[in-house]
């Protein structure tokens, strides 16, 4: 099946199969950013944004993405860099396994203008599971990269 | 200890953290070949049979099908997946494939297919008749069960270690100092209990992955995500029997792995697919297969008794083990060894002190390394206990604590005693701050107003509990990590190790080490780990090593790499080496005004004059294991109506003597500070009574959430280790080990219900309640 999409700004057609999930879809397609980590959407490693908004790509049929706007962490290397400074300065990147879906929902957040307070960011993300960090300090790093949206 | 350090003990952001936040591909299923073959395993649906005919015709038919492989497909040669040095202190009890299934999960045959819909078809054709065997389930009954889980005659241990799989015991322990029944008996005071820890799953958030491919020199390619590329090298070797020097493992960016990529778990495969089919091959384990088929923390039912005297001295400490090694013995001996040795030399001024047991096959999932191994289970145990005593005594915790646990230039006969599966080594603590974390922790919780316990709102109470704890710093003696350090043109240099940075950060502390002996940045030391080609030896990134035994190696390497460009500049100005002086960048002669940069030397060794590659190379094993120490405390919310509690703050004062890079040593303890609270708070894990796994997704297993816990305190002492690399201990594992008693000592404190059995529930507190209203 075919299907119309913008990935990372540029049009692509994507031939799917009908029961295909877009991660596989995405890797097949080199996307190698968006990971598989649990099955369940449970951990947030295949997190890529749909017009804008977070979703966990594991769960996404291939063929829903008709007419859709795809960004991948590809598609976003300024903020990208910029959030790596802050997770470097506050120590959080360890594996870095999960860090290209925090991006990706951090970035969106940024985008979409919405206050958070410390307690709101952490019910943000807990969609985003970490085994490495003990989260402390990617909250420090995501409050220093969200900047003038964070209240 | 103040030093004048340039990059140690610097705030240094990690070589590689922008890379990989862009995406940029790094890991092992990135890196595989777009035409390599899927691998599929069919794994067994009972916990313990034998397999009475397996046929695969079918499935071998199945157009897009390449190769299935069964036991019949591999020579019989027993090997252990532990992923340890040689001669391995596991026993040797598990087979590429075999014609018996020891739990639900293990491996029945292998298919690799052109791709994954066709490899899973084809494993539904594979036609596999079982004699189903009685399981044993419960580790408390496997001793001298009737049922055998380990029936086979070629398997065997390597030296002694306890070996006797006929009564279901893969490896037994037992030491003794004094008397230790005399002295209980003696003893004013004694208390004693069980408890029991569970199969604590690691949860790295990249599967267990490999890639394997001949290259055009005919030799075996693997790119795996392990911890231990040199051991996966040889294990592969010596069972697949093809020549070590027609392999090659590289290990790229690790996503996590925190013991469980110390085994080997895909490579035997995956090997044995791409060797046969001469095509490139891959296997990615499912996220269930991680939980079901890799393995886990052994779970243990300790028995402690403490003896003391009227005025608080710690008497004895008399410990028996058991451990549940599940279906193979990976790490039987070493896990359950140091559930002794790195745990009861905290109270080091005991008259006796005896640890002991065994350690048993079930039918479940295999055990195996987990970050704070043996640590964590018996620093539960002890640490429970010492509380339990001090209540007897009448007697605050953290005093008893103080007053009878180890100091600096104090020792403990049980280093020489005990190691990890041999002889320990005998050592003074030559650094040990322990008395200051356990001071400084108290006072960042403010244990003086907030110990035991306050009353909040409604049914709400807050508490506080605490625990001090130890590790190691590598396996001396046995352990050798090495370092090879290359100068380029233009002045920089390569840094090669085999140390095994699997998130941890090792890339970036082993840069530090050399750029602060070179006198250089970080950016002029370009890392690269860990290739089995390209790399020198290092064991792995386990057992609390790398930063103090590879980095060792890194130091003695860099310091010959400055001598070797001090001597060719000398050369170079046409004076005594003597009269060199050297800032890592520019060479100056004393007294005159001639000058050499390092960028112009290496030019001139490159392309002009006395030409040559200048190459520095380094090796380190330990004479001893300086431990990191630490105190961890923990204030919960406890509502004593349904048994909830929330974690408020966690508290870990730590001494890992320098931290090479303040920020990643941080890393280090909080994110085992967090797995810690994982396996105490949340991480419960569940069978079926047919043996099945049900715990076995990211529902039902639930690790920490960015919710779990409100705040994180965490600092460090002021201490410098002699013999570590810049004053450095290292710190992967301390940080583990304290929350499950600390938070058992907390919910006591507020409840008055001690937990014996982790994880701490609310379903158990609230158990406990109501017991103590009847």
């Amino acid at each position: 099946m075919k299907v119309n999409t913008t990935i990372n700004g540029m049009k692509r057609i994507l031939d799917v199969k009908p029961d295909e999930y877009l991660l596989d879809t995405l890797r097949r397609h080199n996307y190698l950013s968006v990971r598989r980590g649990c099955d369940t959407t449970s951990c947030g490693v295949c997190t890529i944004l749909i017009d804008d908004k977070p979703v966990p790509s594991c769960a996404f049929l291939s063929v829903r993405a008709e007419g859709k706007r795809i960004t991948t962490v590809e598609g976003i290397p300024k903020e990208a860099e910029k959030l790596s400074e802050h997770f470097g300065a506050t120590g959080a990147d360890q594996c870095g396994f999960c860090n290209p879906g925090i991006a990706l929902s951090v970035y969106a957040l940024k985008k979409s203008q919405k206050k958070v307070t410390a307690e709101t960011l952490k019910h943000y993300l807990t969609g985003h599971l970490c085994r490495c960090t003990g989260y402390q300090s990617q909250h420090k790093a995501i409050k220093e990269y969200l900047g003038d949206s964070n209240e | 200890m103040s030093k004048n350090y340039k990059t140690v003990n610097v705030k240094t952001p990690s070589i590689d953290g922008k890379g990989i936040m862009m995406g940029r591909p790094a890991y092992t299923e990135d890196l595989a070949p777009k035409d390599a073959l899927v691998i599929k395993v069919l794994r067994s649906p009972h916990a313990f049979a034998k397999i009475e005919s397996i046929d695969t015709q079918k499935a071998s038919e199945l157009p897009g099908v390449e190769i299935v492989l069964t036991h019949k497909d591999f020579k019989r040669n027993a090997y252990t997946r532990a992923g340890q040095g040689y001669p391995e202190p596991s026993p040797h009890d598990k087979f590429p494939l075999d014609n018996y299934v020891r739990y639900v999960g293990d491996e029945v045959a292998a298919v690799a297919a052109v791709d994954e819909e066709t490899a899973l078809e084809a494993l539904d054709l594979i036609e596999v008749e079982y004699k189903k065997l009685t399981p044993v389930l419960d580790f408390e009954k496997a001793k001298e069960n009737e049922s055998i889980i380990h029936p086979e005659e070629d398997i065997y241990e390597m030296f002694p270690i306890g070996f006797d799989p006929k009564k279901n015991v893969a490896a037994a322990y037992s030491m003794e100092v004094g008397d230790v029944e005399k002295t209980l008996k003696e003893s004013d005071v004694v208390v004693e209990d069980s408890f029991y820890t569970q199969a604590q799953a690691h949860v790295m958030l990249e599967p267990h992955t490999v890639n394997a491919q001949i290259d055009y020199q005919d030799r075996l390619v693997l790119y795996s995500a392990t911890q231990t590329p040199f051991h996966v090298r040889r294990i592969l070797s010596q069972t697949l029997e093809i020549p070590l020097s027609k392999i090659r493992v590289i290990k790229p960016r690790v996503g996590g792995g925190f013991g469980g990529k110390q085994a080997l778990h895909g490579e035997m495969l995956a090997a044995a697919v791409t060797k046969r089919t001469g095509k490139p091959s891959k296997l990615t384990y499912t996220r269930k297969e991680v939980f079901e088929s890799s393995c886990t923390r052994h779970p243990m039912r300790i028995d402690m008794k403490i003896g003391a005297t009227k005025d608080g001295k710690i008497t004895g400490i008399d410990c028996y083990g058991l451990s549940d090694t599940g279906a193979y013995g990976e790490h039987a001996l070493t896990v359950f060894m140091v559930t002794g040795s790195k745990v009861l030399p905290l109270y080091n001024k005991v008259d006796s002190v005896r640890f002991h047991g065994d350690v048993v096959y079930t039918n479940t999932v295999s055990s195996g390394a987990y970050r704070g191994y043996g640590a964590i289970q018996g620093n539960y145990a002890l640490e429970s206990i010492v509380d339990m005593l001090a209540e007897k005594l009448n007697m605050d915790p953290m005093e008893l604590r103080q007053k009878n646990m180890i100091l600096e230039n104090e020792t403990s006969p049980i280093f020489e005693i005990m190691g990890e599966g041999t002889e320990g080594t005998a050592m003074n603590m030559d650094s040990c701050k322990l008395d200051y974390c356990v001071k400084r922790g108290m006072e960042l919780i403010d244990y003086k107003n907030k110990y035991p316990r306050r009353k909040t709102d409604g049914a709400k109470v807050r508490s506080i509990g605490g625990a001090i704890a130890m590790q190691g710093s590598g396996i001396p003696y046995i352990d050798m990590g090495a370092a090879i350090i290359k100068l380029n043109d233009d002045g920089f240099y390569n840094l090669m190790v085999g140390a095994t940075e699997i998130g941890q950060g090792s890339d970036t502390i082993l840069a530090q080490i050399a750029a602060e002996q070179l006198g250089v940045d970080v950016s002029k030391v370009v890392v690269y780990s860990s290739d089995t080609d390209l790399t020198p030896f290092d064991p792995g990134a386990y057992a609390s090593s790398t930063t103090y035994v590879s980095g060792n190696a890194v130091l003695k390497a860099a310091k010959e790499m400055r001598s070797m460009v001090v001597k060719e500049a000398a050369r170079s100005l046409e004076v005594d080496i003597d009269d060199i002086e050297f800032d890592g960048t520019t060479f100056r002669v004393k007294n005159q005004e001639d000058t050499l940069s390092l960028s112009d030397l290496s030019n001139r060794l490159y392309y002009n004059e006395d030409q040559k590659q200048l190459v520095a190379t380094g090796s380190y094993y330990g004479t001893k294991s300086p431990p990191p120490f630490m105190a961890g405390f923990v204030e919960v919310e406890v509502d004593l109506e349904t048994g909830e509690y929330d974690i408020l703050e966690y508290v870990s004062v730590v001494d890992c003597g320098t931290t090479i890079n303040p920020e990643l040593a941080r890393g280090q303890v909080e994110g085992g500070i967090v797995q810690g609270l994982g396996m105490a708070v949340t991480e419960d894990v569940h069978y079926a009574k047919n043996g099945k796994l049900i715990s076995s997704d990211m529902l039902n297993y639930k690790i920490p959430t960015n919710l779990t816990l409100k705040k994180l305190t965490t600092e460090f002492a002021d201490s410098y280790e002699e013999s570590g690399p810049y004053g450095a201990k290292s710190v992967g594992e301390i940080g583990i080990d304290t929350p499950p008693a600390a938070i058992a000592n907390a919910v006591y404190n507020a409840t008055g219900v001690r937990i014996k059995t982790l994880p701490v529930t609310p379903e158990k507190i609230l158990k406990g309640l109501k017991e103590k209203e009847i």
